[in-house]
Order: structure tokens, then C-alpha cells, then sequence
């Protein structure tokens, strides 16, 4: 079932009657094709979960349209939407038994739909198999670690065979192993069900590996839509830029000035067409290369070795931020004794910024492919991106 | 360690002290005078020891009306009061204008001197030579025959005293009912919307058991609450408990002892002893029925 959200926008009004409104979410646009499992990625209030429970009809929107393949829902109540919604605490009733739980949404079928015990015991099972919980059907919540509660309610919510699985920072009350497991558990579960399924979460990485489109948002607004690929290597502003990545972008302050691209003196790549302007420059981790005739001269502050690769941390002028983090290759030899190092840029991992809407600046060398679906806030709605 | 201990000791000996002297003394001296055939407290005599003071009060008709009042309000009060604070509570968790007037007026009883309720229900329910009561008024004003509710017939009374005792005991409920509900976590109650559960399924289902424990704290603190009622009585029909029919086992217990009967302290003692035995068991048997019910 694919999902298009038409214009979506949800307001809310503010605690005291002279405060203004709050905007969640602003004129959110999308279709979400049939069978995908897609991430809603941002910082914390910046309107993805309002997103989702708008989705899901738990909230309704101030304005816009929600279709589920070709019907309106936008005025349907949740019950009738067809939607399973997993929680971040996963709200398992915690006096019914793993089964009980399980078998609660399909109690609710009134009338034709009305299922037999037997039957409501079979589909738990089936769904209970699917999650790999068959053997804890007699537990309570409280008898089970936290990643066997997230698959509980994933059970729940998919018994009813939903037209849409929503699943509110489904990773966030596990710990970091767990987490691992459990998304590569969330992945296998959309896939063998191919039910279109749509998740919030804060972590990047979370998003990245387990997506096929992720939405960055920003302060309600969408930042960008596509493959998680082709929006961490072409990001459409400053803020996807830094917010996509560990280690984090390195940002400086530069200048394009006759057809080249410089951080402070260090003319470190090649800007053909553009205007000479301010602009802010964006290398990735992995995009410095070390070159003893490199344009970027940094000065060296340390090296930490991490068996696969090693991270050089170094200063330069026009940095923002305490350090630059680069990751190079472990077979690169970085000469300490100095106290200087110098890098050349590899081709699509630096990025230009306009100065004031913080807008992508197109640079040579990066090669665009299969970034189908990729849609930049940019061309849409200027001036909310720093 | 020895030190730790001998301080630990010194600490509870001011608590120790008191609670010895007025709660656990007394409680064995009971228990003594139950079997002490007319024990008299001014010279410390009794003419012996036995189960006679039992085998009197068993067969004394004033102890067996006490008891059978005693029961009839604790049947009829505890589910009643209970229930209807439960309606009144999820009411005011569900309505939004107006919610803290509400439970300000539900709460009045509370704080209200029960003497001064009582007065209030005789101006409702007594007859006097110059009005029938405003209820009786209220019963012929819609072409009933009025009754009189204090001095009238035996169900008249009971239904007096029911009905003083569920209104007075219901603030508290409510009021512990009330933050039970809004303890409950919303996102059940959301969980449940997105699957399309009816209101009814929601409150039986998830609601109900979710606040049990508070309800069955509720129903045991009322079973024992009602077994000792005796002020509600005496605010309703006067001290002389008996002459009116209305004595519950503590009015008993407190007229053998300074009634104008009294003078008693082992018939009081008796009486004493088996209104704990009987609030001991049906506190266990709530607490053998809430094991399969009450979900902590």
C-alpha cells in the first residue's frame, strides 16, 4: 500500500491563549511507494513523530491530505485505517500474557469479521513465528528483556495484517547490541511481509542501514527524501550534511573566489561556474587524502590507530569546531615528526555550501546515480535551512 | 556491631514504649478479659475463667442486632461505595471543562464533620411535628406515602444509615481512584484506539486491571472501615443505639463498656475478640480473591 502525504501540515496552539502557534510539521509532501520501509530522520521536535501519529490518525492535521494507496483517510479514525502502530515503550499490557497481548487487536473484530478462539490462536502463533517469540507465548511483559517486548509488539501490531506498519523510535529503549540485532530483525520482518512500513528515529545510523528512502526533517520542515546513499553523498544543505555521518562532516569557513574553492589561503578544489562568494566547505571523514604536495595544510594534533583505519585529528584556520577528524587508510604512512600534515581532497567528498541558506553548490566530481527518488527542500521552500 | 546494635534499640525505645504500653498491653489485657467471667475492673476480680463470656453475648439480643446491622451495612456499603466511586472517578478523568470544581464538590464530604452530616440528614429524612423531612416531602410531592426514615420501619433505617455511610465514605475513594486513573500510561490507551477497541472493552480490559490494585486496597480498607462504624449510627439516631435497633458490634462493644447498661469490660472484650476474628477472616479470604484478580 503506498502512502502519499499531500501538503501535510500540523499546528499546534500554544499553552496560553496569547501564545502563538507551534508548527510541527509544514507543508510535508511525499509519496511513499508500496512495500518500502522508510525512515523519518531528525533531531529531537522537529516534527517526525508528529508526522508518523498523523499517519497513523492519532492526531489529525491542520491541513493537508493523507492517501493510503487511493483512499482519502485524512478524515478516517485510527481503528479504520487499517495502520499498526509499535510504540517507543511498546505499551504491552503488562497483566496479559505475551498471547493475550497478541491476540488483544484481533479481540476488537465485531461483526463478519468476527474470528473464532482457534483462529485468533493461530494467527498470534503465526505472527509470534514471524518475530521469533513462539516459545514465550505464556511470559508477561515484565518476564522479557526489552528486545523480546519490541518483538511482541511488532507481533501486535502486524496480527491484524496492517496496510501500514508505524514504528515510533522502535530501537531507542535498547542497548547498543540489541539495537544491531533487532534492526537487521525490523529489515527481515518488512521484507518477508512486504508490508509498507515507516519509522522515526534520531539516529542516523539507525536510519541509514536499514532504510530504502530515508526524510530528513528539520524543525517540520523536510530537509530531503532518498536512498540513504545518494543523501549522505549528496547532501541538499548544511544541516543533512552534518547531520548524516560519524564522524561528523568537517566544516569550514571558505570562499570560492575565480573558479576555485579555498579554505583560507589553501585553494583545495576546483568550483568552475560559480560566482566567487562565501560559502561554507563540507569534507567528509573519508575525503581526506594524505599528500606530502596536498593543497589543505593542517597541523597535526594526534593519531588514533583503530586496526581497520586510523583517525588523524589535525587543526586548520578555517575550521569550525574544536578539531578535524579525518579517516585514512591504515596502509597510509602520516609522518608525526613535523607537526604538519598535508591532504588533497577526494572527488565527491567535499561539499560547498551557499553562506546564508546553507543550499548545496554544485562541484565537479560527483557522480550522480540511482538517486532516483531524491528530492531537495531547497527547491521547494528557501531560507528555513541555515 | 554490638555498638550499631545497642543504639539501634535505644532509637526504637521512645516508639517501643508507647506502642507496648497503649496498643499491645491493651490488646492481651482484651484478650485476658474475653475469658474472665465478670472480670471488675475496680477491684481486678473475676469469679473465673471460661468461654462463658462468649456463650452471653451469643445469645444476647442486642449483640446478635449488632451484628446482623454490622453485616448488612458492610454487604450492601463496600460494593455499592466502591462501585460508585469508580463511575464518578473515570467521569471525572474523562471530562475536561470544569474538572477541578467537580472534584472539589465530590471531595466536601470528606472534610465535612460528621455530626454536622448528620444533622443534615435528619433535616432530609426525620419527621418532626412541624415538617416530614425534605425527602418525604420530595416522595409525596410525587404521590408516594412518606415514611419515616429514622423512627419507621427496620429497612427505612438500614436504608438511611446505607445511604449516610456510601455518601461519606466516597470522597476518599474517588479521590484515590482519581490519580489511580491518571497514573495509567496513555499510550495504552492509544495502543488500544489505533486497534479499535470500544470504550467498554478498554475499561475492562485494560483500564480495570490496570487500577486493581488500587480497588482492592479500597475494598479491604472499607470491609474493615465498615465493620467499625458506630459515629455514622450516633449521628443518625442518637447514643441510645439499641432502643432505636441501629447498634452496630463497636456501639456494643462501647455500651457494655459506659452505656447506660455498661460496666461490662468482659462482655466488652468478648465482643471485641470476635469482631477481630471476623474483620481477620474476610481480610484473608480478599486476600486469597485478589490473587487471581489483582495484577501488581
Amino acid at each position: 500500500m503506498k502512502v502519499v502525504l499531500k501538503d501535510l501540515t500540523k499546528k499546534f496552539p500554544g499553552r496560553i491563549k496569547k501564545e502563538e502557534e507551534v508548527t510541527a510539521v509544514s507543508h510535508f509532501d511525499f509519496e511513499i511507494p508500496d512495500g518500502k520501509l522508510v525512515g523519518l530522520l531528525g533531531p529531537s521536535g522537529c516534527g517526525k513523530s508528529t508526522t508518523l501519529l498523523m499517519i497513523c490518525g492519532l492526531y489529525k492535521p491542520t491541513s493537508g491530505k493523507i492517501f493510503f494507496g487511493e483512499d482519502d483517510v485524512t478524515d478516517v479514525p485510527p481503528e479504520h485505517r487499517g495502520v499498526g502502530l509499535v510504540f517507543q515503550n511498546y505499551a504491552l499490557y503488562p497483566h496479559m500474557t505475551v498471547e493475550q497481548n497478541i491476540m488483544f487487536p484481533l479481540g476488537n473484530l465485531k461483526g463478519k469479521d468476527k474470528l473464532s478462539k482457534e483462529e485468533m490462536k493461530r494467527r498470534a502463533l503465526e505472527a509470534a513465528k514471524l518475530v521469533q517469540i513462539d516459545q514465550l507465548m505464556d511470559r508477561r511483559p515484565g518476564q522479557m528483556s526489552g528486545g523480546q517486548q519490541q518483538r511482541v509488539a511488532i507481533a501486535r501490531a502486524l496480527v491484524k495484517m496492517p496496510r501500514v506498519l508505524l514504528m515510533d523510535e522502535p530501537l531507542s529503549n535498547l542497548d547498543a547490541r540489541l539495537r544491531l540485532q533487532t534492526r537487521e530483525e525490523i529489515r527481515r520482518i518488512q521484507r518477508e511481509t512486504g508490508i509498507t512500513t515507516i519509522f522515526v528515529t534520531h539516529d542516523q545510523e539507525e536510519a541509514m542501514s536499514i532504510s530504502d528512502l530515508i526524510v530528513v526533517m528539520k524543525d517540520g520542515v523536510v530537509q530531503q527524501i532518498g536512498k540513504p546513499q545518494s543523501v549522505y553523498d549528496d547532501p541538499a544543505n548544511l544541516f543533512v550534511a552534518k547531520f548524516l555521518g560519524t564522524p561528523p562532516v568537517n566544516v569550514f569557513d571558505g570562499s570560492v573566489r575565480s573558479g576555485k574553492l579555498y579554505i583560507g589561503p589553501d585553494a583545495v578544489y576546483d568550483a568552475p561556474g560559480l560566482p566567487d562568494q562565501k560559502v561554507w566547505v563540507g569534507i567528509r571523514p573519508e575525503g581526506f587524502l594524505p599528500d606530502e604536495n596536498g593543497p589543505l595544510t593542517c597541523s597535526l594534533k594526534g593519531v588514533e590507530v583503530m586496526g581497520r583505519d586510523v583517525s588523524v585529528i589535525s587543526e586548520h584556520p578555517g575550521m569550525q569546531g574544536s578539531a578535524i577528524r579525518s579517516i585514512i587508510d591504515a596502509q597510509s604512512r602520516v609522518d608525526t615528526g613535523s607537526g604538519v600534515i598535508r591532504f588533497r581532497v577526494r572527488p565527491g567528498k567535499i561539499y560547498a555550501f551557499e553562506y546564508e541558506s546553507g543550499k548545496t553548490l554544485p562541484l565537479p566530481g560527483l557522480e550522480k546515480e540511482g538517486n532516483t527518488v531524491s528530492w531537495r527542500a531547497g527547491e521547494a521552500q528557501s531560507g528555513d535551512q541555515n | 556491631m554490638e555498638n550499631n546494635n545497642k543504639k539501634a534499640w535505644l532509637y526504637l525505645i521512645p516508639a517501643a514504649v508507647f506502642l507496648g504500653l497503649f496498643m499491645v498491653y491493651p490488646l492481651i489485657d482484651v484478650f485476658i478479659y474475653s475469658f474472665e467471667e465478670g472480670y471488675n475492673s475496680a477491684s481486678g476480680n473475676s469469679f473465673g475463667t471460661g468461654i462463658y463470656n462468649f456463650n452471653y453475648i451469643l445469645h444476647d439480643t442486642y449483640f446478635l442486632q449488632a451484628l446482623r446491622n454490622t453485616f448488612l451495612l458492610v454487604i450492601i456499603t463496600v460494593p455499592l461505595s466502591t462501585g460508585f466511586s469508580l463511575l464518578i472517578a473515570f467521569g471525572l478523568s474523562s471530562i475536561r471543562a470544569l474538572k477541578n470544581l467537580f472534584q472539589t464538590i465530590y471531595f466536601l464530604p470528606y472534610v465535612t464533620n460528621t455530626l454536622a452530616v448528620g444533622l443534615v440528614f435528619m433535616i432530609l429524612f426525620k419527621k418532626t411535628p412541624y415538617s416530614d423531612g425534605l425527602v418525604n416531602a420530595l416522595i409525596t410531592f410525587f404521590g408516594g406515602t412518606g415514611v419515616d426514615f429514622i423512627e419507621g420501619p427496620y429497612w427505612a433505617r438500614m436504608f438511611v444509615t446505607c445511604f449516610y455511610t456510601i455518601w461519606i465514605v466516597m470522597p476518599f475513594k474517588i479521590l484515590i481512584l482519581t490519580s489511580a486513573l491518571a497514573s495509567v500510561d496513555q499510550n495504552y490507551y492509544n495502543a488500544a484506539k489505533v486497534d479499535g477497541t470500544g470504550s467498554a472493552r478498554i475499561f475492562l480490559r485494560i483500564t480495570l486491571p490496570m487500577i486493581s490494585p488500587t480497588v482492592f486496597y479500597l475494598i479491604i480498607t472499607g470491609f474493615i472501615g465498615a465493620f467499625k462504624a458506630y459515629a455514622d449510627e450516633v449521628a443518625l439516631f442518637g447514643t441510645n443505639l439499641n432502643a432505636a435497633g441501629m447498634n452496630t458490634i463497636v456501639g456494643y462493644i462501647y455500651d457494655m463498656l459506659y452505656g447506660d447498661s455498661g460496666g461490662y469490660p468482659s462482655y466488652a472484650s468478648a465482643a471485641a475478640i470476635l469482631l477481630f476474628a471476623i474483620v481477620l477472616t474476610i481480610t484473608v479470604i480478599n486476600l486469597l480473591v485478589s490473587r487471581k484478580h489483582v495484577h501488581y
